[in-house]
């Protein structure tokens, strides 16, 4: 079982999509860098911290891009966000069957202040013009940065996210609400905690991700897959956004006070909630079928 | 960040691919973006990395690498993030091996 964990960013689009299938749009060859690092006197990496392509999975195309962790946690520049928005636009224009979002990031590189802003905004944008096509968006999320920041917030205007328990998605990071909020609000450093707030088998367990796997290429393969067929029946419509702001409504009524994940488990019906981060992916999706939110 | 520029003349080996990229540009670590291209049988090394200073090594550690493989007509360049020169030999090797590799 190959980790999606502990693989690059190039790595995961040569496992994930169907052997050397993947085609990329400016490669590193091109020199495509930052142009604001360099003023800053600090490293560039050819591809920005991105590679963008089209490819095939399981036969079908797909474009797709991949977020490299590796560099500066996936922070999304100018190029960066252009180079996703190009792919998005041009996925527009030639119809594959799907887009997959490989993503691992922190959200906005604030290098590039405004204008790594301006990108993340222009993403977002972009994905519901593809959704809007009729074309699926599918998130990945599976890195040891997480997806968080702007990101967060593109990974929630797709399709369907697929996580693994290792996986995290939130706005704001751990670090981030230490800073603001103070220690006593939330401790950055309990690892656990983060996980219980910010982890994929609590992401499941509130409706947020669609698929729950285990930390393996092959796990995220078929997850995926699943949820290109799956996409086409959760159309971007009024009437799909009005049910997901009434669930969201919903469970901010019913879990506003809780200050705990844990008594948000037990609330769920889950007798014994601390033995949710012991259970295997497949275990821990079976365990919580009845009760988990968001279930279509 | 400080710029290198090494060229090394006498390779023998060209490379049957276009080019590849290997490695992340993360904390001690680099790329290294490597194609073939007409520079009349020569290996031209291009080098940013972020640890001012190290030049003599580097010289040393690309020489080695020259005498290793004897490529002609090849560009390599790199993006360094403080890797150590075992670091730089493993990924100059990768980046080689991965050049070579037959593929489908």
């Amino acid at each position: 079982m190959r980790s999606y964990l502990e693989a690059t960013a190039r790595e995961r689009l040569q496992r994930l999509l169907d052997p050397g299938s993947f085609q990329e749009f400016l490669p590193p060859s091109s020199r495509v860098v930052s142009p604001h690092l360099g003023q800053l006197n600090a490293p560039v990496a050819f591809d920005d911290g991105v590679a963008v392509g089209r490819a095939l999975l399981a036969g079908r195309p797909v474009f797709v891009a991949a977020q490299e962790g590796g560099f500066m946690g996936g922070a999304v520049g100018e190029v960066h966000g252009a180079k996703l928005v190009g792919m998005l636009r041009r996925a527009i224009n030639e119809q594959p069957d799907a887009v997959l979002l490989l993503l691992e990031t922190g959200g906005v590189r604030l290098h590039e202040a405004n204008a790594g802003l301006i990108a993340v905004s222009e993403v977002m944008r972009a994905v519901l013009d593809v959704r809007a096509a009729g074309i699926p968006v599918i998130a990945v999320i599976g890195g040891s940065n997480g997806c968080f920041g702007g990101m967060g917030i593109v990974a929630r205007c797709t399709n369907a996210i697929v996580m693994s328990e290792e996986a995290r998605l939130a706005m704001s990071g751990p670090e981030v609400i230490e800073t603001a909020s103070g220690v006593e609000e939330f401790d950055a450093r309990d690892r656990a905690l983060v996980w219980r707030t910010t982890g994929g088998k609590h992401r499941y367990l509130l409706g947020d991700c669609q698929a729950l796997v285990a930390d393996s290429v092959a796990a995220f393969r078929a997850a995926a897959l699943d949820q290109v067929d799956r996409a086409t029946a959760v159309p971007l419509t009024l009437d799909a956004l009005e049910q997901e702001q009434a669930l969201l409504t919903a469970r901010l009524d019913r879990f506003g006070h809780v200050r705990e994940p844990m008594e948000l488990w037990r609330a769920l019906g889950m007798d014994h909630p601390e033995a949710l981060p012991l259970l295997e992916a497949d275990a821990f999706v079976e365990h919580v079928a009845a009760v988990r939110l968001g279930a279509r | 960040m400080e710029h290198l520029t090494y060229i090394f003349q006498g390779g023998t080996r060209a490379l049957p691919r276009q080019s590849d990229v290997v490695g992340v540009v993360g904390s001690g670590n680099l790329e290294v973006l490597i194609e073939t291209a007409p520079l009349a049988g020569a290996c031209t090394v291009d080098i940013a990395t972020a640890a001012v200073g190290f030049g003599a090594i580097w010289h040393a550690v690309m020489a080695d690498f020259h005498a290793r493989w004897q490529l002609r007509d090849t560009r390599i360049a790199i993006n360094d993030m403080g890797a150590t020169p075992a670091v730089v030999s493993l990924r100059l090797d990768q980046a080689v091996e991965t050049m070579l590799e037959e593929r489908a």
